[in-house]
């Protein structure tokens, strides 16, 4: 394809220029990557401050607010469980505000395209005010304006199931205050491990149920509602267990923690802070703003004609959703729909502000105590790197798996 | 049609690089509030190292960066006329009065706690004057050198005076607000421990959510210094209905802090807090240092105002760098007096802060 290049006037050839492009972009590229490289490894190495990772093994010396119940950290635990604590913190959020803000989205999507003024309208309202408003002012306004300001806990807490106890003090199935939410929550008694099999059998019911239905669909072209079934198998074989253990060793294998008042603070049950509330509430209803606008995409996108073929033949409303609409929406919906899910981890960090002790909380100060800020950054980054990468390798499964099969 | 797409792509640039060159100018001027203009537009490429290096880039600038605290009244504070004021502000005003023989010229640059240590690592700032506590781990591996103590403070708690809180152990089962990045968060974990009490602890990034917090009554205490507990008392809603806790849980010598490397430059900032200590001792203040400088005869007072010796040259400066600093910023007593004595609203008896000759801790070494 060279052969008739002449040394006269190659810069004018296009296939010359085109590889020359190229070329110049990737010397730049390293020429700036190794010119920031060098600076930085020079002005460390003059401070001394090469990294070094031997930090994550010494004791961490701080506390933090939230610590999940099955990790055992204290203050005198090493850096590297303060990492983990914050770590999981950060998984914990951002799994739960993905799965509301689906439902959110979902909703407020839907009802972007219904016929209905007042829900379009409200819907409408909803995406337009949220989308404009910076995130973190929605996080100090749910944490500063709602969830700070909730009664106080020694005043008149907000309490349901309220049952008072003989000293005077009382517990309750759900405690609302200032000092964050507390709910009555199913722990495990003496007999839990044996109800553990049950739970497992219950699984593998599930999967059995799923395989099935779906061999039974192939083979007869009928359509049953697989996930429905499954998830319904599930349960069955989880309450039959439930009563199984319960007549065998005579006492039930969960029992429920009702949160108390404990001194000022509230013990028992589940423990949801005020800073971990406003977070999520922050997170669902921005990101579920956007996701909103996804999905209103992906329905819009299915066209009329599909719609009306469908009811021509015979669908019920329920049907043309399933099999025509949801299909083809899906299929737009999924790539935009996984950025927002990568956005709302990466948003999560916000946590700062409102003292929720997320990873990026905790590894600040990590780094304040032991001031090795590049070490500290490297391992954020790569955390969230790997969560983003995760997240969008399972999306695009996802979306292969969904897409239209040509053949 | 790609003609047009490279003018609009052109013009866009035009316009982002004149958008960037408002807010670089925009910027320099809110943050150089109190700095000379015209200084504010070469900023060091680099941390300057080495011996001497701090002092020939801050002439060659014109003017001090001092990094700074921006939210506790009496130590570094932006007042509602924009500028700053405080205990810590007085001594960056000092170091740049022993410099260039006006307290003016300084920049402020307001950093958080987790900010600050990077900010001097990288060079951004000249010195560090912000409520620091003096560490053996800052001291090292954060890379600076801390000069002496200006402060010696103690971490302590506030609580609501209803909350009927009193004692350490009342501190059971209670919820505790404290600010990351603090030698404070540490502290508390070791007293909470060392007394067997179990709290809930809230840690904030940034100060004012921390203490928003706390007066929402999220938190049934805050702890930090007690200074630092002083100062923001005042800016309650109602300070009447907290009151600081009668327990000092730890020791927190606060001081100005510089970066590793550069021995003179730290000479420059300890003998400066130096000066005061010994203006105070000696008598000088900012009212009677001209009358002194004319009748003085004690020969440690002579050579602390230039008038023998050369002790402004073996550090570098002018030899009146003294007598300038206590001209304009003036004597301990006086930056004390100003920021924290008992005409001020975030009044703290002086208590270690007194001269040795008082009972205290402050001591400086001979004018020689």
């Amino acid at each position: 394809m060279w052969r008739d290049l002449t040394w006269q006037n190659f810069w004018r050839d296009e296939r010359f220029l085109r590889v020359f492009g190229q070329v110049v972009f990737v010397v730049v590229v390293l020429v700036v990557g190794r010119f920031l490289y060098v600076n930085m490894y020079t002005a460390l190495e003059q401070r001394s401050l090469l990294p070094d990772f031997g930090f994550l093994n010494t004791v961490a010396g701080f506390d933090i607010g939230e610590v999940p119940s099955f990790i055992d950290y204290s203050g005198a635990s090493p850096n590297k469980m303060a990492f983990l604590v914050g770590l999981v913190n950060t998984l914990r959020v951002s799994a739960l505000g993905i799965v509301f803000a689906t439902i959110v989205g979902v909703i407020v999507g839907t009802a972007r395209v219904l016929p209905n003024p007042l829900a379009r309208g409200l819907a409408t309202a909803y995406v337009e005010f949220l989308r404009n408003v910076p995130l973190l002012v929605l996080l100090v306004f749910w944490y500063r304006g709602v969830f700070i300001v909730l009664p106080r806990l020694a005043e008149t807490p907000l309490v349901w199931g309220r049952q008072d106890l003989p000293d005077g003090k009382f517990r309750a199935w759900l405690i609302l205050s200032n000092r964050g939410m507390s709910m009555a929550w199913p722990v495990g008694t003496e007999s839990w491990p044996a109800y553990r099999l049950w739970l497992w059998l219950a699984v593998l019911a599930a999967v059995a149920v799923y395989v099935g239905l779906t061999w039974y669909a192939r083979r007869t072209g009928r359509a049953p509602l697989t996930l429905v079934w499954a998830v319904a198998a599930f349960f069955a074989v989880a309450a039959l267990g439930f009563l199984v253990v319960q007549a065998t060793t005579g006492q039930a294998p969960l029992r429920w923690a009702v949160p108390q008042v404990k001194k000022r603070l509230v013990a028992g049950g589940l423990k949801l802070s005020p800073e971990f509330l406003a977070l999520l509430s922050g997170l669902v209803i921005y990101t579920g703003a956007y996701i909103a606008e996804v999905v209103r995409a992906g329905l819009q996108a299915v066209s009329k004609g599909q719609i009306e073929a469908a009811r021509a033949l015979g669908l019920t409303t329920f049907q043309t959703l399933r099999f025509v609409v949801f299909p083809q929406a899906l299929r737009v919906i999924v790539p935009p729909l996984t950025s927002q899910y990568l956005n709302l981890t990466k948003n999560s960090t916000l946590a700062v502000a409102i003292g929720y002790p997320d990873l990026f909380n905790v590894a600040g100060t990590i780094f304040n105590q032991t001031g090795r800020s590049i070490e500290v950054i490297v391992i954020i980054m790569g955390v969230y790197l790997s969560f983003s990468l995760i997240t969008s390798a399972f999306m695009n499964w996802y979306n292969r798996k969904i897409r239209l099969v040509e053949r | 049609m790609t003609r047009k797409f490279w003018l609009i792509l052109a013009l866009l640039a035009v316009v982002a690089l004149a958008l960037a060159a408002c807010g670089g100018s925009g910027g320099e001027q809110a943050a150089a509030t109190q700095a000379p203009a015209e200084a504010a537009t070469e900023e060091a490429a680099g941390p300057a190292t080495g011996y001497g290096s701090t002092l020939a880039a801050v002439k060659e600038r014109g003017y001090l960066i001092c990094g700074v605290n921006s939210k506790v009244p009496g130590f570094g504070f932006l007042n509602e006329e924009g500028k700053y004021e405080g205990f810590d502000i007085d001594f960056c005003r000092a170091v740049a009065a022993a410099i260039f023989g006006d307290p003016e010229k300084v920049e402020y640059r307001p950093l958080s706690a987790k900010e600050r240590f990077t900010a001097l690592q990288t060079g951004e700032i000249d010195v560090l004057i912000r409520n620091t506590t003096w560490t053996l781990t800052r001291d090292t591996e954060v890379g600076g050198n801390f000069v002496h103590t200006t402060f010696y403070d103690g971490q302590g708690f506030i609580v609501r005076k209803d909350s009927g809180i009193e004692t350490l152990q009342d501190l059971d089962g209670t919820a505790i607000c404290v600010q990351t990045g603090t030698t404070t968060e540490a502290n508390l974990r070791d007293v909470l421990d060392a007394n067997g009490i179990d709290a809930e602890v809230v840690v904030f990034d940034d100060v004012e959510a921390g203490w928003a917090a706390y007066e929402e009554g999220r938190c049934d205490a805050y702890t930090t210094d007690k200074s630092g507990l002083v100062a923001r008392r005042t800016m309650l809603k109602n300070p009447d209905e907290h009151m600081i806790m009668d327990v000092t849980v730890s020791k927190e010598p606060l001081g100005p802090m510089v970066r590793h490397g550069d021995d003179q430059w730290f000479d420059i900032v300890q003998w400066v807090v130096f000066a005061t200590f010994y203006a105070e001792e000696a008598g000088v203040t900012s009212q009677n240092v001209d009358q002194v400088r004319e009748t003085a005869t004690n020969p440690r007072v002579r050579s602390l105002l230039g008038l023998e010796g050369d002790l402004g040259k073996k550090l570098g400066l002018d030899n009146d760098w003294a007598y300038n600093v206590i001209k304009y910023v003036g004597n301990y007593e006086e930056i004390y007096n100003r920021n924290l004595g008992p005409d001020t609203p975030t009044y703290i008896p002086r208590g270690l802060n007194s001269l040795y000759t008082e009972g205290g801790l402050l001591y400086a070494p001979p004018f020689r």
